[in-house]
This record gives structure tokens, sequence and C-alpha cells, in this order.
């Protein structure tokens, strides 16, 4: 079969998973309202406007308005900028050094096992808020560094789980085989294991972007991560909570637009891994 | 962490003098010398190979034959070092490839022999296929590893060789996935990998355990038919005495980490000497006999093979042999050579058998 006709396969078994393609469709969205936040929102989302405070979802507030005043539509666009960049760079960051110390630790075993696997006790004994904080007393505030720091914090969760996912594959015939056949272990890691885990990781990656987002907001509400009239999901949940009763539809709308972002996302990795592991791949 | 043999540099120059000296022996391509791979677990040191020596000429088939847990296939795996470390260690003896001692090589130089010099199959054709990976992509991964090729030239050569071990169309084979072929079409294409880069000595580890019966056979032809045609030695390692009857020219039966009875395939089944290997041969299955037709039932061995943590003093076959005499209880009988060619490891033999 040629080249081409292969990645044909690629993109044609993704379009036939129809909750991945929606899954798709609805990330694409998002991403798109966020980056076309400073021109699509009806508002300047840091203006406040004290005469219209806590006013209820309705057409010339779509999502209402907060304490100050400030529209919650455009609040949630401009914030989504914010609580992506978070959500999906601390989870690529994490990923970069959690995988490859996992794998690491998990298939080189011994001395290396012991080095990964205390690193990640010692620091999953931290809550990651208290972890994230940490570091980012260090680092100083600032978006990158919030990325940075969350990204530290998630590196020993998911360095667990890749070394986990290594132990299991790794005692595979085909691991052996390619030991067999003269294979170095550096590339058995990254040709046998890496792909073989890499479904896992996947799914388990968006989850972990809504709890980057969380993060996020916990450390806003600190004053240590995003500073205040910006807006981020995270830190408007926050900010809406005292108001619960009498103005839901602050912390709803932000908690609505992480759990759809997350549930996308989560909606394409599975149906990506379907697509990564040929077997799943329906005949 | 590499193992290496006890007599550190002298190694190699004694496996070159030991090589000259045999005279009948000059084309040995693999001499196995008092090889020990020991495991150490909780329960204690289990001698799972204890000091066996074979020899393997070039281009030879040999068969090792014995039960589940005898050391047969830790001696496979001891002779391209994949024991894994720990538990295992090989504590002693030597691996002489070519005159060199493959337990005092590097593990960078170690890699280049695996693949390109020896190879070796497995028993589970259905799990020891990468599933993410086309089977193309990992024959061409030996190609590309041992000689360098590029991606293109490696996926050619990947399809010459499915061609040679008869997968039909291999063209579009090539870009298969594991799980799109049937457990012999995988057999076939761990063969390939196997002998990609044309290694000296094959090792098949049960090559045909997981297989249908009507597999069997081809396979273990396509086998055979692939060592005239590469002139490569073999190394077929099984617990069926069936197989091993018209393929290999010499057997070696192993019992709990020992060789007890070397011979050219003829003499096994003709004058077997060690009761182990007499009852080994009672208890196959025979076109014609009264098993067969129901009246007889299958001889068997008694009792179960002794763990390996707590062996019996003297020889080992001793808790089950049929002819066990007091001294076999006390001291282990040596290897001897009986006949020509024919070495028996029992206390009967020495007495004419």
């Amino acid at each position: 079969m040629p080249e081409d006709i292969r990645k044909g396969l690629f993109f044609y078994t993704f379009r036939r998973n129809k909750i991945a393609i929606a899954g798709l469709v609805m990330a694409v969205v998002i991403v798109c309202l966020s980056i076309l936040a400073p021109w699509i929102s009806p508002y300047d989302p840091i203006e406040q406007d004290i005469k219209s405070q806590y006013l209820p979802p309705s057409l010339t507030h779509l999502c209402g308005t907060d304490g100050y005043g400030r529209d919650e539509f455009s609040r949630i666009l401009w914030g989504g900028r914010v609580s992506l960049m978070v959500g999906v760079g601390s989870v690529l960051f994490g990923m970069v050094f959690g995988v490859s110390m996992g794998i690491l630790g998990g298939y080189k075993g011994g001395k290396w096992d012991v080095v990964v696997s205390r690193f990640n006790d010692i620091f999953m004994s931290f809550p990651l808020v208290i972890f994230g904080l940490l570091i980012l007393a260090i680092l100083g505030p600032g978006l990158l560094k919030i990325i940075i720091a969350i990204g530290v914090a998630l590196t020993p969760r998911i360095s667990r789980l890749a070394r986990a996912s290594t132990l299991s594959v790794k005692e595979l015939p085909y691991i052996e085989a390619a030991r067999a056949v003269g294979q170095g272990d550096g590339k058995i890691m990254l040709i046998h294991v890496l792909p073989n885990i890499f479904g896992e990781l996947l799914v388990m990656g968006t989850m972990w972007i809504a709890t980057a987002i969380i993060v996020e907001a916990s450390l806003s509400f600190i004053g240590l991560g995003v500073r205040p009239p910006t807006p981020s999901w995270g830190s408007m949940i926050r900010s809406g909570l005292d108001q619960l009763t009498n103005a839901p539809w602050l912390s709803m709308i932000p908690g609505l637009a992480i759990f759809l972002t997350v549930f996308s996302f989560n909606l394409i990795a599975d149906g990506l891994r379907d697509i990564a592991d040929p077997r799943l791949r329906g005949a | 962490m590499p193992t290496r043999g006890s007599g550190a540099l002298d190694g190699i120059a004694c496996g070159k003098e030991t090589h000259k000296c045999d005279a009948g022996m000059q084309d040995t391509l693999l001499n196995i010398e008092d090889l020990k791979t020991y495991f150490y677990t909780f329960e204690g040191v289990a001698r799972a190979v204890d000091g066996v020596s074979y020899r393997l000429r070039d281009g030879e088939a040999l068969g090792i034959v014995g039960e589940s847990g005898c050391g047969k296939s830790v001696s496979a795996l001891s002779t391209l070092r994949l024991i894994p470390d720990p538990p295992g260690r090989i504590v002693g003896g030597r691996i002489l490839f070519n005159g060199t001692n493959l337990l005092e090589l590097t593990n960078r130089q170690m890699r280049k022999i695996r693949g390109n010099h020896i190879s070796m199959i497995f028993q589970e054709p259905m799990t020891s296929l990468n599933p993410v990976l086309t089977v193309g992509g990992q024959i061409a991964e030996a190609f590309r590893l041992h000689q360098g090729l590029e991606r293109r030239e490696a996926t050619e050569k990947s399809i010459d060789m499915l061609r040679m071990v008869n997968i039909p169309s291999p063209a579009n084979r090539v870009h298969q996935y594991p799980h799109e072929l049937s457990g012999g079409m995988r057999q076939r294409v761990m063969i390939a990998m196997a002998l990609a880069c044309r290694p000296e000595i094959l090792i098949a580890d049960e090559p045909t355990t997981a297989l249908d019966v009507t597999i069997q056979a081809q396979i273990i032809d396509l086998m055979l038919e692939l060592k005239e045609q590469l002139g490569m030695a073999i190394v077929l390692i099984t617990h069926d005495l069936g197989i091993i009857a018209n393929t290999v020219e010499r057997v070696i039966i192993m019992y709990a980490g020992k060789i007890v009875e070397e011979a050219p395939t003829r003499s096994i089944f003709r004058k077997p000497l060690h009761p182990y290997t007499r009852g080994l041969i009672r208890a196959m299955l025979r076109l014609g006999s009264k098993i067969e037709s129901g009246r007889v039932r299958l001889e068997e061995i008694p009792g179960v093979v002794p763990s390996l943590y707590d062996l019996p003093p003297g020889c080992r076959f001793s808790t089950r042999c049929p002819r066990v005499m007091a001294m076999c209880r006390k001291e282990e009988p040596e290897l001897r050579e009986v006949d020509e060619r024919h070495f028996c490891r029992c206390w009967l033999t020495r007495h004419g058998g």
C-alpha cells in the first residue's frame, strides 16, 4: 500500500469516529473564540460599570455581569486565552519531563528507578497547589512562569503514570525480541515503549489540562497567578463563589467553559488513542 | 550490568587454544563451556543452568530438549546475554563465539552480535511483535540497525525477507500491522526479522509451541529450508521430541539445569541411555501404537521436576528415576562419552547400560 493511502487512512478512521469529530469541532470553536477574543468580545473585559452589578444573563449581557459590572461573556472569551494556554502549556511542559523520566525509570530499573520513584514520591507528597505555589514563589508571577510552575508540579504525576505503563509494556515479548535483534535501550524506549504507552498518556493528559486550569485558578486567587483584572476561568469561578446564591452564573459559566474544554479534549484524545492503536482501528 | 566470565583476560586466548587443539571440531562456531546462570531471589538461589557445555558446528542443527524449567530457555537467553539482571546472573563459564568470549564483551559490542551474528526467535508470535508498528517497519529496523540502511532501502529489503519466508503478496503485507496477520504468519515475520542480517546462528526457543499443529510443520520446514539456503546453524529448543526426530542432527537432553544426555539424533531414538531420555521417548505418542487405539495408557514419568531451590543430593533425576540406586542419591555422575559421540550422565552406563 503506498504511503499516501496510509496517511489518508489516518484521517479516514478519525473521520469515521463521530464522537471524536464532535470533540474536535467543540475544541476548535473554543480555541477560535479565545483567539478571536479581542475582536469578537462585545465589551472590554476589565472595564467596570458599577451601575450594572450582578445582572443576570440577558441579550445585552449574554452571560450577565459580575460584582464590578464587567461583562461575563467578554471575560469568558478573554479568560479562555489564559486558561487554555496554562492548561495545554503546562501539561505539555510536564509531559516532556515526566514522560522521559517515567520511561527511563520504568525501563532501566535499578538505580534509575530508585531516583525517579523517590523524586516522584517526595514531590507527590505536596498538594499540587502548594507545590505550584512553592515554584511560583521562587520564579515570581507571570503567565509563562505559571505555566512552568504548574508543569513542574504535574511532572511527578505524569512521570508516575509513564513509569507504571512502561513497567507493564517492558515485560512484553516484543521488547525482548527487540533486544534480541540488537536494539539499544534508547531506541527501544523511543520506538517500542513510547508509542505503546502514548494512548494512555494522551487520555490522561486531557484530564491534567483540567487540573492545570483549576490550579491556575487557585494560584490566581492567592495572588500569585494572573494579576487580578486579567480574567482567567479559574479565577472567575473563585470570585463568583461568594455570590453563588445571588448570582450563580458567575461561577457556573466559567465552570461550564472548563468542563466543555476538558470534555472536548478528552473526546479527541480518546479518538486519537483509537487511531494510534492499530488493533482498535475498526476493520 | 554486563556479566563477566571468571577468567577475565585469558578467556579469549584459551578459547582459541581449545579451538585449535580439537582436530575434529575445527569448525566449531559456538562453544559453550561450563555455563552457569543463577537466579537470586527471595526464596534462595535457583541454579537454572548449572554447568552446561556444548558445541555448535558451522551449519549444524542442534536440538535441546527438556521439560519446562529444565534451563533450556535460560541457556539460550544466556547465550545472547538477555537474562534479566536482577534477578538472573551468569555466574560462570564461557560462551565462545568464533573464539571470542561473549561474556567479556561490552554491552555495545554485544548489541552488534545480537541479530547480526546470533539471532533468536521466541515462543509467542502473538506478542513478540510490537502492535503499533508495521511488520515491515520492524524488519526494517534490523537492517537500519546493523547495516545502516535508509528507510526506503530497508523497506525494500524487508519485502525481500517476507518473500523469503513465503508470505504471499509481501509488498502489501509489509505495511500491515501484526494484528492483521495470523499466528503462523507472525512467526514467519519473526523468522524474517531474525534472519534479516543473515546471522550465523539462529536460536529458536520453542518456535512452534504456540502454533496450530498444522502450522507447526510448515514453520519447522521453513526454518530448515532457510538453514540450508543461508548456511546457518540452528539451535532448536523444544519440549517435543517429535519435532526433533527429523529435523536436527544432534540432540541434547536437559534436566534440572544440567545436560543428561547428548547424542546424534539417530542414537537418541535407537539407543537412549539415560532413564530420563527413555521416559521421554516412551511418553511420546506414536502412530499405530496400542495407545492410539485406546487400549493402553500413554506412559508418563512419575513425579515432578525438583525445585531448583532445593535440588536432591547426587543425581538430580534420582527422585523420579525408575532404576535409582543407592549411589545415585549420594554422588552425581559425570557426563561421560559412552558410545561414539554419545554422552550420558548416569551411573548405569558405567556398567554397560
